[in-house]
């Protein structure tokens, strides 16, 4: 009976083990850990700095609870035995410093990284800035080009070696996050409010974006495709959704468009309504119903 | 008038899905499984006059863990319910029982995943530490009841009001909350959620946490007021400094839930727009109000914790604690701190750098006191004498989880990474060491460590061990997978994803983890019945088991109703442990055996003259109180106002009767006593 269920345990681990290793050896999904751009990449090292920094004190502790707990067991005769020795004053002087030091220097890279890393910073680079406008709705993106003029839905394509500044709001949606895991952090997008984060892309490639806020039935799905190609390619792409019978999208077509819906394909827009994301981000402000009913 | 009486409901809302349908099946075999029994044995009286109206600190807390294990049981089976719908549910799968994608359909998802966090915060972990600190901390300082037994009483019956209310919806139907279990607005608001699932977490919550806030208040003054003649502040055990910081903690935050939801409560009922979008609500404020007090809440969960570990530290090391004061200064250092972290759990809506790192620093402080302790309690087990008993392998376990997690919690302060790993998995891991590898696994040290004092018998040590191993392999394999998902880029709450993102094998590690972590209970339910069975061989005479150091190991197991004869005289910190010490100084020189230690105590005892004992009467007002309360909430779900207002006339009658009943309190003789004693001793 005990060999047996030992058996099944080891056959549960190994097998577990073998998961976890094909994905860690073969699996190359790794997305965090993988940044295409310079903002993702900075925010891993930041970890793996941290991480490094707090080993300094995570493994002599471990190092120092094993000496303990194998040392001073019952019945090991040759161990000191002090019942009563309860204090020392080096030693807990020792025992504060010791952490503090090093939580001391951990605060000190914590104010300069997150200053340095805010998303409200832009990127220096010798290419000039370009923005996009992203709306969160239940439950898609839309992205407004407000210097092309055009939009997308669930698709934003963008040059390489550009600096996007991304400006975010949504529209009647609970709050939403914002994040291409292999370009960079999160943001949150909400109604009537407007934030804002900068990203970029080394290369050209398409990464994988999501929502990471809860707001409703078809939070799961709420994906996107985030696609930074060559300038030339990006320029033909504009001319194409521009030139192509593709839709307008002015106030009516986007309160249309931003009715809940869920699994949305691509769409593109061949033109916009100016100052469409103002306009959707100031909506909240005019009286409501309930204040008409005052 | 059918509106008036019935409001909302009608038989369509009744259960109709085949999961509150199974519910609904599971909550009626239950309750008429117990009934059955409690009639064949004859103990419904029993039942009635003994435990439900009891005001004894001991029974209520006995009370609390069976009801915080039975939503621990139920807790535990959302989260295999959770972790199959992931395993199964990639965007290409099959549905079945009528959901798009694996078993469940989004909403009903988010249900589970939303009551399984509000059950084990709620009702399992914090019923399980109110069970501990009822048990233990009156007899810890040496007194024979808390300042406000009547208030423990009704604290306990709100909780399990806002047990029953959570699970309500399997009886009347309805749904639950599908918003994660903070319920964030605007999500929770009207426009999105308008059915009563937010309505029942609004009043299960309001309900038990009012029950929370007068247990807080009542632990508080019993420990600042009632402890015994000599024990001073600096002098109490480590276990009672961690529950009265907790209980502070409790106070200071309560308020701020209870208000916020009566804040949401005011949009959702009266159409006001504090969190709405429009009209000038502002759902950010939701945020900051709901976190300044979660924050401080999974503090709340976590000190008195490492009350329970110091306890079991310089007891099983047999050794004074190592460093008392700085204990002190760390769990005061964490209560304060703990107020001011709370914005690190929303870095990414953009507050800007200042604010993110001003947060973002404090929470790094938290590390210091938290690291400091867990050095100190290394140090009290440097030059003791270990025994290695299950509470000290759960506390190992412990170093070992807490520390890792305390570790992403730390890269979770930075504001750059934790915009990496927000609402990711990552986050998800991170909460769930803290809760289960901390909170949890010291929940579980105490348990084995005080179960022979509250019943007067060991649990078996060996299906304990057993417990602990598989807990511990099956809390690594449910919880590693999810931080490396977190690193993938999954982000918590999907009911889908597409496979082609490779994490379908890491969900079926974590599903396989959690079925691992269900033997482990399996083994926790057996290791109870069993030492049960075995409870002759097991059983403690002596009163100290574990050659205990504080006063709950002074009386016997399980102590007399009125915890101590006489009142113990306190001299110095470890009081039992000096008594034990100064008697064996006195008539053995050369240190006596257990069984001579309990010749000491019975000769300690008879010579001393017994007191009259003022003890409070059982009472059933608690009961009818709370059923008035549970009455107006659950109405109020339905809006129901004619059983709106009878429960609310009904409560305002109990606290009105309650307040002129004079006769609440008896006195046990002190011939009363002796004989009791000496029938004890016999």
């Amino acid at each position: 009976m005990k060999t047996l269920s030992r058996i099944i345990i080891a056959i549960f681990i190994l097998f577990d083990v073998y998961l976890i290793g094909k994905i860690l050896l073969v699996d190359k999904n790794f997305q965090v850990l993988n940044p295409q751009g310079i903002i993702a990449l900075q925010e891993k090292n930041v970890g793996l700095v941290a991480l490094f920094l707090m080993f300094i004190v995570v493994i002599p502790v471990f190092i120092w609870a094993l000496y303990v707990g194998t040392t001073y067991k019952e019945g090991n005769k040759w161990a000191k035995y002090a019942p009563d020795w309860d204090h020392n004053t080096k030693l807990q002087f020792f025992i504060w410093a010791f952490p503090i030091s090093i939580v001391c220097i951990l605060c000190v890279f914590n104010w300069v990284t997150a200053h340095k890393l805010d998303p409200s910073q832009a990127i220096a680079s010798t290419n000039q800035t370009m923005t996009i406008q992203v709306v969160a709705s239940r439950w898609k993106w839309i992205f407004i080009y407000p210097e092309q003029k055009i939009a997308t839905v669930n698709l934003v394509e963008f040059p390489e070696n550009t600096p996007i500044h991304f400006e975010l709001s949504a529209s009647d949606t609970p709050m939403n996050s914002f994040w291409i895991p292999q370009l960079g952090g999160q943001i949150y997008a909400m109604s009537g409010m407007a934030t804002q984060t900068h990203l970029i892309a080394d290369s050209i490639g398409t990464y994988r974006g999501e929502n990471a806020e809860i707001n409703g039935a078809g939070y799961a799905q709420m994906t996107f495709t985030a696609k930074s190609v060559t300038q030339n390619d990006f320029d033909t792409w504009v001319s194409s959704v521009k030139q192509s019978s593709n839709p307008v999208l002015d106030l009516t077509t986007f309160n249309k468009l931003a009715q809940p819906s869920q699994d949305n394909p691509i769409a593109y827009y061949s033109s916009t309504q100016d100052n469409l994301f103002t306009t959707i981000v100031t909506k909240y402000m005019a009286p409501g119903k309930g204040m008409e009913r005052m | 008038m059918e509106q008036f009486i019935l409001g909302r409901l009608t038989w369509d809302s009744l259960p109709h899905e085949w999961f509150t349908l199974g519910g609904t099946c599971a909550f009626v075999v239950i309750l008429l499984g117990v009934a059955i029994f409690l009639t064949r044995v004859k103990r419904w009286k029993w039942l009635w006059m003994e435990w439900l109206t009891s005001t004894d600190p001991k029974k209520i807390g006995i009370m609390y863990i069976i009801i915080a294990f039975l939503m621990f049981l139920r807790g535990g089976l959302d989260v295999v319910m959770i972790w199959l719908q992931q395993t199964i549910g990639t965007s290409n799968a099959p549905g079945y029982l009528g959901a798009t994608h694996g078993y469940l359909s989004a909403d009903h998802f988010q249900q589970i995943f939303t009551a399984h966090g509000d059950i084990m915060v709620f009702f399992v972990t914090m019923g399980f530490l109110f069970g501990l600190i009822n048990l233990i901390v009156p007899l810890q300082i040496g007194a024979r009841d808390l300042a406000f037994p009547f208030l423990n009483s009704l604290g306990f019956w709100l909780y399990f009001a806002g047990v029953v209310l959570i699970n309500m919806f399997f009886v009347l139907g309805g749904a639950f909350a599908a918003t994660g279990w903070l319920a964030v607005a605007p999500l929770s608001e009207l426009q999105f959620n308008p059915g009563v699932g937010v309505d029942y977490w609004i009043w299960s919550l309001q309900v038990s946490g009012l029950g929370t806030l007068v247990g807080g208040i009542n632990f508080v003054v019993t420990i600042l007021k009632m402890r015994a003649p000599g024990m001073s502040l600096m002098r109490m055990p480590m276990f009672t400094w961690a529950s009265l910081m907790g209980m502070i903690l409790v106070i200071s935050i309560f308020p701020i839930l209870a208000m916020t939801m009566i804040l949401l409560t005011l949009d959702r009922y009266l159409g006001m727009h504090f969190f709405t979008l429009d009209n000038g609500g502002n759902a950010m404020m939701y945020w900051n109000l709901i976190w300044m007090w979660g924050h401080p809440e999974v503090y709340v969960l976590i000190i008195p914790v490492f009350g329970i570990y110091s306890e079991i530290v310089s007891t099983f090391a047999q050794k004074k604690i190592f460093g008392y004061t700085s204990l002190v200064v760390a769990v005061g250092g964490i209560t304060l701190l703990s107020f001011s972290v709370w914005l690190h759990h929303f870095f990414t809506m953009g507050a800007g750098a200042d604010v993110n790192s001003f947060f973002g620093i404090m929470t790094m402080w938290i590390a210091i006191p938290t690291g400091v302790q867990i050095i100190n309690w290394l140090f009290t087990m440097f030059r003791g004498k270990i025994i290695f008993k299950s509470p000290i392998y759960w506390f190992f376990g412990f170093v070992s989880t807490f520390t890792f997690g305390g570790m992403a919690g730390l890269l979770m302060a930075l504001p750059p990474v934790d915009f990496q790993v927000h609402n990711t998995l990552f986050l998800v891991a991170h909460f769930h060491t803290m809760i289960v590898g901390g909170a949890l696994f010291g929940i579980f040290a105490g348990f084995t460590y005080w179960f022979p004092k509250v019943f007067g018998f060991k649990l078996n040590e060996r299906l304990g061990k057993y417990a602990f191993w598989t807990w511990l392999v099956g809390f690594f394999l449910s919880f590693v997978p999810l931080y490396i998902l977190g690193m993938m880029g999954a982000v918590r709450r999907m009911d889908t994803y597409s496979p082609s993102l490779g994490w379908q094998p890491l969900f079926t590690v974590s599903l396989i983890g959690a079925c691992i972590i269900m033997v482990a209970v399996g083994l926790q339910i057996l290791q109870v019945i069993v030492s049960i069975i075995q409870r002759r061989e097991n059983r403690d005479l002596t009163g100290d088991p574990w050659n205990g150091r504080s006063l709950e190991w002074a009386t016997s197991s399980p102590p007399p109703f009125y915890n101590f004869a006489v009142i113990p005289q306190v001299h110095s910190r470890d009081a039992f442990w000096e008594m034990k010490k100064s008697e064996e100084n006195k008539q053995h020189p050369k240190g006596a055996t257990s069984s001579e230690r309990t010749g000491l105590r019975e000769a300690a005892h008879s010579v001393v003259a017994y007191e009259d004992i003022e003890l409070p009467k059982n009472t059933p007002m608690g009961i009818y109180l709370s059923g008035f309360i549970f009455l107006f909430g659950l109405a109020m779900v339905w809006h129901a106002w004619l059983f709106v207002i009878i429960g609310l006339v009904g409560a305002i009658w109990c606290v009105i009767s309650r307040t002129f009943d004079e006769n609440t309190e008896y006195v046990l003789t002190a011939a009363e006593v002796e004989k009791i004693e000496k029938k004890n001793k016999s």
